[in-house]
């Protein structure tokens, strides 16, 4: 057992080293490169964070549903508030890179189909990351799922255009700021004749809230009190009514009974159950407290390296280094700037694509917004990479890494589970964190359109999975 | 690869979901122990830690009693008495 341990240390130094290596490296070769190692040491710390807290959103609503247990929902929440907390010191400082997204409907359906397939695979897009670095097979899967549904789906024009309206056929064709033979796919049509025309919209610079004098407190009055704190509380007093009350009352009964009480309960009681529901799993709240604040702290820096280079996107300084060929055609790469999932995935499986000879950059997609970039010059990329290693780290040192190959059914549940992920997060522009954990704290309300998509489709996803196990249960039992 | 449940001794029930991920050892415990009487034990084996965290508070919330919990060769195994 203790050479077990010792050798997990070993493998964690290893990784560890091997991550000051890697950033060493890109130092000495360019100073440029500090922005991208930036990014590889928050996604360890994400990574680290993740795992130790067992955080994956996918288990929010799965395990509410599927169990009744919210420990997870509960930490999300948690950090959805830190985290608008420190956005707001952000934004009203003008050192926030956060940018809002498109509203509409587009969210919803986007975040439905995106909840089916976090529960089939077992995991949402950061979970599915980390649980690679459990050693977790299934979560690779979902990874490849997630990455070639989403290069597949941006890319693939034809037929599928034809189920496009006529209108947003039209109106992609007539925009100006797009090279015309970038205007291919599916996507591209779907995007430029129909999202782009959507208003982007954050809470705190709306008409309801330009007469309020300071930045400071009109950003936390509109973005972190009325468009995340109040509805984020809300949720968590439904979830305490709905899941935990009647459990919670009636143990607090007995507990009078036991004592010869009289059997009453009291507002103090209630207050008490929804504070014992907070703090139930004390590592996934604790998690939830660092992640939501080590997001913000990601946002400062990020936005602090932009500022002493001069720059808004990496892609800039590949440029100054002489990479043209990674960029897209307005001299870009993606570059979200804080915490971020997916795009660099479908970047990931857009470069494999492209290296055996399917065009990928003849799409709005790669093509104009976000480049394809050489794997190794990709930051985002790398951030993927530092959740994987950090939560190696973290499982290591825990004594819970195992390799576990995927076998039978779950081949079918990861891969499935990571398509359905990967096509609702290019529906909605954005996944778990990128479509609604940022956008909600920011101040952008279609972020909860997407959030309540997730709960939706992970319902659904449950409905499905009981219903399965059912079946398999019944078998075992035949015997008695 | 496939779920095993098994009556293991009078009131003693055995589940090993081992090579299965999240969300599957939470659901089949759940069920498991909605199968056995109260006061029945569940020997609870799995090897995804990541299910740990909200295997242990729906025993907590179900009234039921984690009576050991230990690791052996990278497996997890609770001893659940249903409540």
């Amino acid at each position: 057992m203790e050479n077990i341990e010792k050798r997990n240390q070993l493998w964690a130094f290893i990784v560890t080293g091997a991550l000051i290596l890697i950033s060493l490296l890109y130092y000495s070769s360019n100073i440029y490169y500090i922005y991208l190692i930036v990014y590889i040491w928050f996604g360890v710390a994400y990574g680290m964070m993740l795992q130790y807290g067992r955080f994956c959103m996918a288990s929010a609503s799965r395990d509410l549903f599927a169990a009744g247990v919210p420990r997870m929902a509960v930490g999300v929440l948690i950090a959805l508030i830190f985290f608008s907390l420190v956005s707001v010191v952000l934004a009203a400082t003008n050192m926030s890179t956060f940018h809002a997204g498109p509203l509409g409907t587009h969210e919803l359906i986007g975040g439905i189909i995106f909840g089916v397939g976090m529960v089939l695979a077992g995991g949402c897009a950061s979970g599915s990351l980390y649980k690679i670095g459990e050693g977790n097979g299934t979560s690779i899967l979902s990874i490849m799922g997630i990455s070639f549904g989403q290069a597949i789906f941006v890319d693939v024009g034809g037929i599928f255009n034809k189920l496009l309206p006529q209108s947003w056929i039209d109106a992609a064709q007539a925009t100006t700021w797009v090279p015309k033979d970038k205007i291919t796919s599916w996507f591209d049509h779907y995007f430029l004749g129909n999202i782009v025309f959507k208003k982007n919209i954050i809470l705190s610079d709306t008409g309801a809230f330009s007469g309020m004098s300071g930045d400071i407190a009109r950003n936390f009055f509109a973005n972190s009190l009325i468009n995340t704190i109040i509805p984020t509380i809300m949720v968590l007093f439904a979830i305490y009514y709905f899941f935990m009350r009647k459990g919670h009352l009636k143990r607090v009964k007995k507990a009078l009974k036991k004592e010869g009480k009289e059997q009453k309960t009291g507002l103090g009681d209630e207050l008490r159950g929804m504070w014992n529901m907070i703090t139930a799993s004390e590592r996934t709240t604790l998690m939830g407290v660092l992640i939501g604040i080590t997001a913000g702290i990601h946002i400062l820096a990020m936005k602090g390296m932009q500022n002493k280079f001069g720059i808004s996107n990496f892609g800039e300084l590949l440029a100054r280094m002489g990479h043209h060929e990674d960029l897209s055609t307005m001299g870009k790469i993606f570059d979200p700037g804080y915490w971020y999932i997916t795009t660099q995935e479908a970047q990931f499986a857009g470069w494999i694509m492209d290296k055996v000879g399917w065009d990928v950059k003849d799409d709005v997609f790669f093509g104009v917004m976000n480049g394809l970039p050489e794997l190794w010059r990709n930051p985002a990329l790398w951030m993927s990479v530092g959740i994987i290693f950090g939560a190696m780290i973290m499982s290591l040192l825990n004594k819970e890494f195992k390799w576990k190959l995927p076998k039978g059914e779950l081949i079918v549940w990861g891969l499935g589970g990571g398509l359905l992920m990967g096509v609702g997060a290019r529906v909605a522009l954005g996944c778990n964190i990128g479509a609604f954990f940022i956008r909600v704290a920011g101040g952008d309300p279609g972020g909860w359109l997407f959030g309540i998509g997730m709960v939706i489709g992970g319902y659904g996803g449950v409905r499905f999975f009981n219903w399965w196990t059912d079946r398999k249960m019944a078998k075992e039992m035949e015997a008695f | 690869m496939a779920m095993k449940f098994e009556k293991i001794g009078d009131g003693k029930y055995m589940l090993d979901v081992c090579g299965y991920v999240c969300p599957h050892p939470q659901i089949y415990t759940k069920k498991s122990l909605e199968k056995i009487d109260e006061g029945d034990i569940l020997e609870l084996v799995f090897d995804n830690p990541s299910s740990g965290e909200t295997i242990i508070q729906m025993i907590d919330q179900g009234g039921h009693d984690l009576l050991e919990k230990k690791e052996e060769g990278g497996k997890l195994i609770y001893i659940i008495e249903k409540g």
